[in-house]
């Protein structure tokens, strides 16, 4: 069972601000669904290996060349708030 | 069909062709495209009017997902977050289709960050589907779909994570195909689920889907998935004598239209008649794949759009405070929903103590599906199946109620788990409605399943049905 | 130090690469404008795939046979998920079970002055994110500048174990992986931020603090320092220490606690499914045949091979370019002599100016060692050679003469000894009656007469044959 505090802390670790009233909607919603998902349960996965990834590629390497970059204008192009050839981000503390 | 469509242009002009699209994109109610690139296409079509290139597609428009890059075109997978986002640079399938000469029309509507089986979350509103103006065109390529049975686009690019060509195309009565994993590069896709999802075609035959296969597939070193292999066209027309045909028993029957699967028997005893066999087969793990699924899909979700935070591009809202605060903020004004409760759940699969029950164990749910699948194709050549196992529904019927949402899903996410490349090609009517037929072949086997696929088509009329959009 | 525990984590830059571990943006940054190397890759853009540089993981395999770790057969990258803006994807490429190396050991000169080896954990491949900028102070800035030219990096993150008693023997870890990684050609430390350490440090049963990001080997000291200090401090007031994250001020040298809900670590590691596993066993061998000779290999060879003493030895070979500039000059000049002008003079003389060996033309060294070796300059001459070159330039014969530095040539010296015999009867005859100090007497005379240029040992040699022959 999904709880109003497991809602804000994954609420937290996804950083997605979860409005007071949308917390109980979720709560509900996330418990039915995972309550379907857990018909996984009945599966018996012993010995059987995960698949990441569907088809078996192995050593897929680049050599190791420069190339040309983008240039400062066209990568803070689509930036909502730069200063100086940097972007700007909030504050850290 | 792009073939005749490539005879006539050279002969009339690329210009005027293209405007008589815009011109009905413009008043048209389907809501199928979110912006056009008129300018660059137009100074396209202009360039081929002067002199014809020879490229595969030399002047054909083509409609293109929201979520596929575009150089210079907004690309904002239908969300609020990415508005205004300007690439700058073009996916491998575009570079593809512009160097066979290709014209990049515009930009066609989608569920939010393809995260849908409706095209009903997008943030430019709800796709109708030409069919019946108040229902949905399928998802998520909804807008890729509806264009080109709407007849405002030749042809059309989409994505598929979990049936988002497939379903589309079967509301839509239209071809589409999702190819095998691995074999058009998804470098420019906009990731939802990097491990199940393939940039396919949406066209209005199979031959035309055969024909941008041609153009979009094959290795490309920028996605180190992409396999070391191309298409072709060789023995698109040989037909189906002797083909063995695997009929997926858990694929009908309980929570299927009865006209859908009448529609799709129908097809398999039309395939039968031009010389296939059939054989029911079983895929037993078939109930597992959509939790499976969406465990998974969530999962990579949650990481795949944790880079919207609104720093180098998108959505950036209101004063800025310490930058968790901020980001949680724009993120939460961002996302629809939909989008939301599926990178929250997925955030939840992954997080320390729920590893193991969920993404771990969905995981080894989806060996258990790829093997049901390797077991089926040693006995049959391809599989057949309803694509979706209802026609189109309501617009806003199901949009409240996540998990029945879902449920549509049955039959075209166990492709996606496997791998494997699937069709969905129009086999009739439930009332007014198309019916898609889904046609599975094994990892590579495009060449069978769009084989059974042309066969089909030429012995039918349902690909030339087309509706009539007021 | 007995109670003090340090354990390390330093991420090290494989900036002798060409290009960052995931796309072909230049490692050439340094002193560039800010996000002038960036590319859709390194800068998360929708859309974007990575591809791992080949070289890059073979550098990682180097660095981890020089560590002596057990290299993994077959390794994987991870997503370590969490938010940063400096993370443009919103979680980082990084590695978890199965990193590349594990369980080696370096041997460093303890405390106590006993060498013994410092346990690695593991090593392992990763992304360097972009750079922070604040305006002003970390824990006062209004807003953050972010410069993504670092990011995408090749990084790898060094883990020891917790076998480090105090700050100097931390410092004398970080040297000495310096000077392997320089030996392996795979790093240039001179580069800014090319070496970045975390610092765990704890006092016995008390518990750890984590101090990140700390640039510079004179900073780990400090930082250690102050930390350890700090956490006396608490226990002698009988505080506990808060297990918590903190950052070095480098500009007040102090720690201070960045206190945030960031501590709730829950990384969300999964497989990053668009990278292919890697399957590298296979290329160990030649890898490792192909290791260049490391600093304690050197070291011991310079003492049997020269016959140096193992300060000598040691000091020579600590970093790989006064080694190979030792034994350039060691093969044209004395050895010994070498070795003591070399480690003794020279090196001192850089330190003093804060230049390293470059500065220096091995082949002066030479000449410097060879006037030494032939009696042509003093000691004290031959220092001020050395001098002159590093401050003024110039070539060691042009100083001995501009700067009159030169020995008197044999003939003055000769004639001189002539002189002073024939002017000193009554001291010859003292000397002839038994008393060798009276040879002093004219020593001191040659000595007034070369103005003191004359090597005095050489003057009483050369006395001794003249009076005896007399
Ligand atoms: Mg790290
Ligand atoms: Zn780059």
């Amino acid at each position: 069972m999904i709880t109003r505090e497991d809602v804000e802390h994954i609420s937290w670790l996804a950083s997605i601000k979860i409005e007071e009233q949308e917390k109980d909607e979720f709560v509900e919603q996330f418990n039915s669904i995972l309550d379907y998902f857990h018909q996984l349960d009945e599966v018996d996965t012993e010995n059987v290996e995960p698949t990441y990834r569907v088809v078996d590629l192995e050593n897929v390497f680049r050599d190791d060349v420069a190339c040309k970059s983008l240039s400062q204008e066209e990568s803070l192009r689509n930036a909502p708030r730069r200063e100086e050839g940097y972007f700007k981000s909030p504050r850290i503390v | 069909m792009l073939s005749e469509l490539k005879e006539q242009l050279p002969a009339g002009s690329a210009v005027e062709y293209l405007e008589k699209l815009f011109e009905k994109i413009e008043k048209s109610r389907l809501n199928a495209f979110t912006s056009l690139a008129k300018e660059s296409a137009l100074a396209q079509a202009r360039e081929f009017d002067k002199s014809p290139g020879k490229g595969l597609l030399a002047g054909v428009p083509i409609a293109i997902k929201e979520c596929i890059s575009t150089k210079g075109i907004e690309t904002n997978c239908s969300s609020r977050i990415l508005r205004g986002y300007v690439p700058p640079y073009d996916a491998h399938v575009i570079e593809r289709l512009k160097a066979e000469g290709a014209i990049v029309m515009g930009k066609t509507n989608m569920d939010e960050f393809a995260m849908g089986t409706s095209t009903e979350t997008s943030a430019f509103g709800p796709t109708r589907n030409p069919w019946d103006l108040e229902r949905v065109p399928g998802g998520s390529s909804g807008g890729s779909a509806a264009c080109v049975a709407g007849g405002e686009a030749p042809c059309a690019l989409g994505s598929d994570t979990g049936g988002s060509v497939r379903c589309p195309a079967s509301f839509c009565g239209i071809v589409g195909l999702k190819p095998t994993y691995g074999l058009v590069s998804r470098f420019g896709l906009v990731a939802y689920a990097n491990s199940l999802e393939q940039i396919g075609p949406l066209t209005g035959t199979v031959e035309d889907t055969a024909l941008l296969m041609q153009v979009i597939a094959g290795h490309d070193w920028r996605d180190s998935t992409s396999a070391k292999k191309g298409f072709s066209l060789e023995g698109l027309k040989d037909g189906v004598k002797g083909l063995k045909i695997g009929i997926p028993k858990e694929y009908f029957g309980e929570g299927v239209d009865g006209e859908v699967e009448k529609a799709v028997w129908n097809a398999i005893s039309t395939l039968e008649n031009l010389g296939a066999s059939w054989q029911e087969v079983s895929l037993p793990h078939t109930r597992y794949a959509l939790a499976a699924y969406y465990v998974i899909a969530m999962s990579e979700a949650s990481s795949n759009l944790a880079r919207f935070d609104g720093l180098r591009y998108g959505l950036r809202v209101g004063e800025d405070q310490d930058w968790h605060t901020t980001f949680s903020e724009i993120r939460s004004q961002g996302f629809g929903p939909e989008v939301k409760r599926r990178i929250l759940l997925g955030t939840y699969a992954l997080s320390a103590g729920y590893y193991g029950r969920y993404y771990l164990k969905a995981l080894k749910v989806r060996t258990l599906i790829k093997n049901d699948f390797q077991n089926a194709f040693k006995q049959v050549d391809i599989l057949a199946s309803p694509t979706m196992p209802i026609p189109a529904f309501k617009i806003g019927e199901r949009i409240n109620d996540p998990l029945s949402l879902y449920m549509a899903d049955v039959f075209t996410v166990p492709i996606n788990l496997a791998g494997v490349p699937a069709v969905s090609l129009p086999c009739g009517f439930a009332g007014h409605l198309p019916v898609g037929l889904q046609l599975m072949g094994p990892h590579f086997g495009e060449a069978a399943v769009l084989g059974a696929a042309q066969a089909f088509e030429e012995a039918t009329p349902f690909h030339e049905a087309r509706p009539e959009v007021i | 130090m007995e109670d003090v525990i340090i354990g390390l984590e330093i991420h090290v830059q494989l900036n002798r690469l060409q290009s960052k571990m995931f796309c072909g943006c230049s490692t050439a940054y340094h002193n560039s404008p800010p996000n002038s190397h960036t590319c859709p890759v390194c800068l998360g853009l929708p859309g974007s795939l990575p591809v791992i540089n080949r070289k890059a993981v073979e550098y990682g395999i180097k660095v981890g046979l020089a560590l002596n770790c057990r290299i993994e057969e077959e390794t994987l990258f991870y997503r370590k998920n969490y938010y940063y803006p400096d993370l443009p994807k919103g979680f980082q490429i990084s590695q978890y079970d199965f990193p590349l190396a594990t369980q080696g050991q370096i041997m460093i000169l303890g405390d106590d002055g006993i060498e013994r080896d410092i346990r690695i954990n593991r090593a392992h491949m990763e992304e360097d994110p972009g750079r922070l900028v604040h305006a002003g102070t970390i824990d006062r800035a209004k807003y953050t500048m972010v410069d993504y030219n670092r990011c995408g990096m090749a990084l790898l993150e060094i883990v020891t174990e917790p076998d480090l008693r105090s700050p100097k023997e931390a410092r004398a870890f970080l040297d000495k992986l310096k000077s392997i990684l320089e030996y392996l050609d795979v790093f240039d430390g001179s580069l800014e931020g090319a070496m970045r350490v975390d610092a765990n440090i704890s006092l016995k049963g008390g518990d750890r603090t984590e101090v990140k990001n700390i640039s510079g080997f004179k900073g780990v000291e400090k930082a250690l320092s102050y930390e350890i200090t700090r956490q006396r401090n608490l226990k002698r007031r009988n505080i506990k220490v808060v297990q918590e994250t903190r950052h070095f001020d480098e500009v007040r040298n102090i720690t201070v606690s960045i206190r945030s809900k960031v501590e709730a670590h829950d990384y969300r590691y999964f497989p990053e499914c668009d990278l292919a596993v890697m399957r590298i066993a296979p290329w160990v061998p030649a890898i490792r045949e192909a290791l260049p000779e490391l600093p304690d290999a050197k070291r011991q060879r310079f003492v049997s091979q020269y016959g140096l003493t193992d300060d000598h030895a040691k000091s020579l070979t600590s970093e790989i370019k006064v080694a190979n500039f030792y034994e350039f000059v060691a093969g044209q000049a004395s050895p010994k002599l070498a070795a003591v002008w070399i480690a003794d003079v020279l090196k001192g003389e850089l330190n003093y100016r804060d230049r390293g060996i470059d500065a220096f033309r091995a082949e002066h060294m030479v000449e410097i060692v060879d006037l030494l070796e032939k009696g042509r300059i003093t000691e004290d001459g031959a220092v001020a050679i050395i001098r002159e070159l590093l401050d003024k330039g110039g070539s060691p014969q042009e100083i001995v003469k501009s700067k009159g530095l030169g020995k008197a040539e044999d003939e003055t010296v000769r004639k001189a000894v002539k002189e002073a015999v024939a002017e000193s009867a009554a001291a010859v005859a003292d000397y002839k009656a038994g008393s060798e100090r009276a040879l002093n007497y004219i020593v001191g005379q040659v000595m007034k007469k070369t103005r003191g240029k004359a090597d005095a040992g050489e003057v009483h040699r050369l006395v001794k044959e003249e009076v005896d022959r007399a």
